[in-house]
This record gives structure tokens, C-alpha cells and sequence, in this order.
């Protein structure tokens, strides 16, 4: 019974890292003030773009590269269109999630049957050796590290550096950082790139890691909980993989449960257990409304006219 | 298809409106016979629509440019799925298969408005003059791997990621069950449900999920390679779900059910070009060639396989119903006496598990 525990966890994960991934990187992009609504198109477009650089190259490091980089490809659209073209962000987030979906079916078209054996675990050398510990926590594929440290980067980021602080004022009053000197626009355009990297990553986890295989669709609605992820952990990095990990636990133990054959619950409500208590438990903790007011940029989604 | 967050599904419920209606049509010089076709997934899922395309393409093959196929995917079920089939039925199309369950109020209302369109609705049970309605006995390849599943396990335990608890999956668990316990009395199988037909992750995690409660086979109701690229990758075996995935798991891939549309789309086609469609209700199995399969893969001893022939033949001559009695449910109540099968009603609303399926019934 050990063992099954031990295993579920290492499924947990899996199932959380591509969500703390997309979360985080939508994170920073929404603190800049904007609202990038197309992050399941770029995770389907990170998807199939490393899966084809593996496919074509052999190699694990391009493949993600080639994800992150289809991303950051993808978030310049949209950033072209929302920042110097002033068109709706909302509107647009959409528009990139439908192109994003369609285009990555047409790259993908040759893909598909197309097996990879996904990417390796890292065993980090003497303590994964350490019994149970070690396999939970220090043995792993690459990409599972790197989320954990993206968090904290970008929780040191946004609360510690001199950057961090000029990207929250512009996601807060971008006329005040505007007459400030601040540079708005490019700004938000690192921002939307970083978010559009990290969707990008996420993407390539999916392909590469979680389901080593290209399918369309294959995303299957994990851009839109990351999402929702973001706003539901108030803005902050530190909750928002709480968030991730809490919904990937209880969508893996509702499985497990259910393979027991022990628990007498209803499988469709078994399915909305997930969603249900990850909304539930972020929304109790965030529920002072004076820290959700600071922790919210206050110019989310409005369109910036530079007043030089 | 997609998991929604309560946020996300407005901004959804906005986007479905321009979901990725593609277009793809052929038009050639003399009036060719055109055909349309509606799918309810992306030809490139590998799994459902994938064979319907293939069926589709296969008509191309028999008839060359004497026809012209259309097909639209990724059609949600609904409201959409009318506007999609009246548009191919206004646009000169002659045939129109709609291949998903939901589709079937809208085929019977489009089809009213157009007596002279023929349509073929998979899965579906309301008729009429002009809609035929077709589906494959995928139940009788589901014994098929049952009796492969019980002979293969080692641990006794079989799983079997599900996606929703309608009368067509809980038919393939338990003609899977009945099969299995015929080799292997002891065996039990353990269900999960996903509530999808499609999220390569989550199956994943299901497969995973069983594995770790001691599962030495997996077999699956849901359209993705990814349980059995799980399965290859623990070491333990499984089945293909629609089409041979045995490339995504070479070492795992015991065999496979194969939807395979192919002759039955042909001739259809055939009869409505020559005049003699007519309205129809087929529900073939192994013998019409609708249920297929692929080469066993290598790890399949010799004597399974011959048990597994053995089965496929049965059923082929008819001497063998996957649901003879006697068949207990759950409970042990008798719902077939020896002598008597489960008849064709009771199989199209099958609403419970046989003995040896382990859980409750979600309904």
C-alpha cells in the first residue's frame, strides 16, 4: 500500500507541473497588466512544435526550446495586436486559442502515430538514494525542477528586484508608470513573451513528458484551469502552485479511488471534485479582500494610449 | 470533450460558436457524386473520427473522381451540429454520414427538409426514409480481448479506463468480464471512469492509477494511445481502443479492436449512386468486417491466440453469443439462464455490471 501511495504522488506531478507552468507564466503577464486569454493555444502550439523538433532532431533539449520558443512566437502576435494595435485583449486572448488549436492540427498532421519513449528522469545522484524521500522528491524528469524553480524565481522577481516592482506598477496605474519614465509597452511585452515561453513549456511537458505522443486537442482544457488557477490563488506564485498541486492530487486520488472499487461516490462527481475543491480551498484562502485589492494589478486588460 | 473551469466556460461557450469548422472538398469536372461527412473530433485523434476519415477516404479510392467527399470535424453536438448538416445538405451533397450519437435529432430534422438527401446516422436509433442508421457489435471484438486478458494476467486483476456510463461502454465491460472469468474464474476487473472520450493526460493518470493497484493489463473505452504508452512503459500490457496503436507500445499491445467503416461506406455509397439505397438499421460485428483487428503483437503465446481465434470463429458462425447464460450481475441475480442470450434490447440499455466487475455502477 506504501508503494501505491509513493506511486500516486509521483503521478501528482505529473499532472500538476504543465498547470504550475502555464500558471505561472500567465501570472506575470496578467501583474504587467495584461490579459492573455489564448494560453491553451500557445500550450497546444508549444506542444506539437517540440514534439516535432524531437521527432526531427532526436534531441529532448531542442524539443523543449522549439516548444518554449512556438510560445513566445504565438504571445508576439498577440502582443502586436493588443499592445501596438490597442485591440481587445480579451477578444484577441480568444482568437489566439482557436488559431492556436487550428494551427497546431495542421503542423501536427504528419505526427500523428508518430511514438517517443518521453523524456528521461533525472536521478539526482546520492539523494535519490534516500528511501521513499528521494524518489518522491529527487528523482524526476528535468522539466519538474525547473517549474518548481520558476516559481520561485518569479516570486523573488516580482518581490525583490528593482524590475519586479516596475512591472507590478505598470500592471497597476500604467499612466502613473508611463509618466514615470517607465517604458509601458515593452514592459508588457516581455511579460506577454514570458508568459508565452513558459505556455510554450508547458506544452512541451504535455507532449514530451505527461503523454509522450502528438494527438490534436491534446491540451484537453489545461490552458483554461491555468487560468482560472491564477485568479483563483489571488495573484500569487507561492499559492498558485499550491493550486496546481491541489488539483492534480485530487483529480490522481479520484482515479485511485475509484480503482479501489471502495468508495461509493458517483464518477461524474469524482470528475468535478477537482475543479470544485481547488476553486473552494483558494477562494477560503484568499478570501481578505484588502490583500486580494493589493495583489490584483489594477489595470488588468485596459488598453494603454500612450499620452507622450 | 474539453474540462471546463466555471471561469473558462463562458469564454467557451463563446469560442465553440467558431470551433475549427474546417472545410475540405474536392470538386472535380462532371458532376461527381457528392458525399459529406460530420465528425465530432479531429480526423488526427488516432482514434474514432481517425476511422471514420479512413472509411471516408476509402470511398475516394473505390470511386475516383466519380465522387466528391466533404468532410467538417470537430463539430460540437447541438445547435452546431444542424447548421453544419443542413449546410452540406443545401450545398448539393447526395450522402451524408453524421458519425457521432448526438448528431441524431439534428440528422432526422435536416433530413426532413431534404427527401431527396440521403444520411447515414452512426449510432443512433430514430429512422426514417431517408436515414439509415448503422453501428458496429464492438461488444463481440470486446470478448475477443477479454479472452486474451484473462489467459495473459498474472495477478488476476484487469483494468478498464471507461469514459462515460452510457449503455455502449458498459456493454464492452461486460462482454470484456464474461469472456475473461469463461479462462480465468478468479479474475476480476477493476473500472475507472475519466467522464471524457478524450484527454490524453487524464487517461494517462487513469492508466496509471490502476497500474498502481496492481493491474497487469490495461484496456481502454477512450480514444487516445496514452494508457498503453503507459502500460509499455511499466511493463505491463494492453489493448488498442479504434485503430492498431501498437507503434505507441510495440511491447505492449496484446491486439487491438479496429473500427473499420471501410466496406460499409462503400457499398452505401455504391448503392446510392445505382439507385437501391434504402432506409436501414445495421448493427454488424466481426463477420460484416465492421470489428477488426490487427496482428497479434509478439508477446502472444501461441496458445492464446488460438483461444482468441477460436473465439472470433465462434462468434463468426454464430455459435457463440458473447452474452450466453448463464450471466449473473453484481449481485448474483441471474439476467440469462443457461440456454438463452441477452437479447439485442436489453443489450442497447444495459444499465449494470456482470459478476467479477469490481465498483458500482455510476448512473
Amino acid at each position: 500500500m506504501n508503494e501505491t501511495i509513493l506511486l500516486a504522488i509521483l503521478t501528482i506531478i505529473t499532472a500538476a507541473t504543465p498547470l504550475v507552468f502555464a500558471a505561472i507564466g500567465e501570472l506575470v503577464v496578467e501583474k504587467s497588466g495584461v490579459l492573455n486569454l489564448g494560453v491553451e493555444g500557445m500550450m497546444l502550439v508549444g506542444a506539437v512544435s517540440s514534439f516535432t523538433a524531437v521527432h526531427v532532431t532526436g534531441s529532448a533539449t531542442l524539443g523543449v526550446l522549439a516548444g518554449m520558443f512556438a510560445g513566445v512566437m504565438l504571445a508576439l502576435i498577440f502582443a502586436f495586436l493588443t499592445l501596438n494595435l490597442q485591440s481587445s485583449q480579451v477578444a484577441t486572448g480568444l482568437a489566439l486559442t482557436i488559431f492556436g488549436v487550428g494551427v497546431s492540427a495542421l503542423i501536427g498532421q504528419p505526427l500523428i502515430g508518430v511514438a517517443y519513449e518521453g523524456l528521461p528522469n533525472v536521478q539526482i545522484p546520492v539523494l535519490s538514494q534516500i528511501p521513499v524521500l528521494g524518489r518522491i522528491l529527487f528523482s524526476h524528469d528535468i522539466l519538474v525542477y525547473c517549474s518548481i524553480a520558476l516559481v520561485i524565481a518569479v516570486s523573488w522577481f516580482l518581490r525583490r528586484t528593482r524590475a519586479g516592482l516596475i512591472l507590478r506598477a505598470v500592471g497597476d496605474s500604467h499612466d502613473a508608470a508611463h509618466a514615470l519614465g517607465y517604458p509601458v509597452i515593452r514592459v508588457r511585452y516581455l511579460a506577454t513573451m514570458f508568459g508565452g515561453g513558459c505556455a510554450g513549456l508547458a506544452g512541451a511537458y504535455l507532449s514530451m513528458a505527461y503523454a509522450p505522443m502528438w494527438v490534436e486537442n491534446m491540451s484537453a482544457g489545461r490552458g483554461w484551469i491555468a487560468l482560472a488557477l491564477v485568479v483563483f490563488a489571488s495573484w500569487q506564485p507561492s499559492r498558485v502552485l499550491f493550486g496546481a498541486y491541489l488539483f492534480g492530487g485530487i483529480s490522481i486520488l479520484q482515479l485511485h479511488a475509484q480503482a479501489s472499487g471502495t468508495i461509493n461516490i458517483p464518477s461524474q462527481l469524482m470528475s468535478m471534485l477537482p475543479y470544485l475543491a481547488t476553486i473552494i480551498v483558494l477562494v477560503l484562502i484568499s478570501r481578505d479582500h484588502g490583500k486580494i485589492r493589493r495583489n490584483a494589478p489594477a489595470s488588468i486588460g485596459k488598453a494603454f494610449h500612450p499620452t507622450t | 470533450m474539453f474540462r471546463k473551469t466555471v471561469l473558462a466556460k463562458k469564454l467557451l461557450a463563446a469560442a465553440t460558436g467558431l470551433l475549427l469548422t474546417t472545410f475540405s472538398g474536392i470538386l472535380s469536372a462532371d458532376d461527381p457524386f457528392k458525399i459529406g461527412f460530420v465528425y465530432v473530433g479531429p480526423v488526427g485523434d488516432h482514434g474514432w473520427t481517425y476511422r471514420h476519415d479512413i472509411g471516408r477516404q476509402a470511398i475516394e479510392a473505390e470511386f475516383g473522381d466519380k465522387v466528391a467527399t466533404t468532410f467538417v470535424e470537430s463539430v460540437p453536438e447541438g445547435a452546431d451540429a444542424e447548421r453544419v448538416i443542413r449546410k452540406l445538405a443545401s450545398s448539393g451533397h447526395d450522402l451524408i454520414f453524421t458519425t457521432s450519437f448526438g448528431y441524431m435529432n439534428p440528422t432526422v430534422k435536416v433530413a426532413k427538409a431534404f427527401p431527396k438527401v440521403k444520411f447515414e446516422h452512426a449510432t443512433g436509433y430514430k429512422r426514417g426514409d431517408n436515414v439509415s442508421t448503422y453501428s458496429a457489435r464492438f461488444y463481440e471484438g470486446r470478448a475477443v480481448l477479454g479472452t486474451i486478458a484473462g489467459m495473459m494476467t498474472k495477478t488476476g486483476t484487469v483494468g478498464y479506463i471507461a469514459s462515460f456510463p452510457i449503455p455502449e461502454v458498459v456493454r464492452g465491460i461486460n462482454a470484456f468480464t464474461i469472456a475473461m472469468r469463461k479462462v480465468n474464474p478468479e479474475a476480476t476487473v477493476k473500472v475507472v471512469w475519466v467522464n471524457s472520450w478524450y484527454d490524453p493526460g487524464k487517461e494517462a493518470d487513469a492508466a496509471k492509477a490502476l497500474i498502481d493497484q496492481g493491474v497487469d493489463i490495461v484496456t481502454q473505452h477512450t480514444d487516445s494511445p496514452a494508457p498503453l504508452q503507459v502500460a509499455q512503459e511499466r511493463g505491463v500490457m494492453g489493448f488498442g481502443q479504434a485503430s492498431d496503436m501498437s507503434a505507441f507500445a510495440p511491447d505492449a499491445q496484446l491486439t487491438a479492436i479496429i473500427d473499420n467503416w471501410d466496406k460499409y461506406y462503400v457499398e452505401r455509397t455504391l448503392a446510392a449512386m445505382d439507385g437501391s439505397w434504402k432506409s436501414e438499421d445495421v448493427w454488424a460485428g466481426i463477420d460484416s468486417g465492421m470489428v477488426d483487428f490487427p496482428e497479434y503483437g509478439a508477446m502472444v503465446p501461441d496458445d492464446v491466440k488460438a483461444a482468441a481465434d477460436v473465439i472470433k470463429e465462434s462468434i463468426v458462425d454464430g455459435s457463440l453469443h458473447p452474452f450466453q447464460g448463464p450471466i449473473m450481475d453484481q449481485n448474483g441475480k441471474v439476467v440469462a439462464e443457461e440456454g438463452t442470450n441477452i437479447d439485442d434490447g436489453t443489450l442497447l440499455g444495459m444499465d449494470f455490471y456482470v459478476e467479477g466487475v469490481q465498483g458500482t455502477l455510476p448512473k
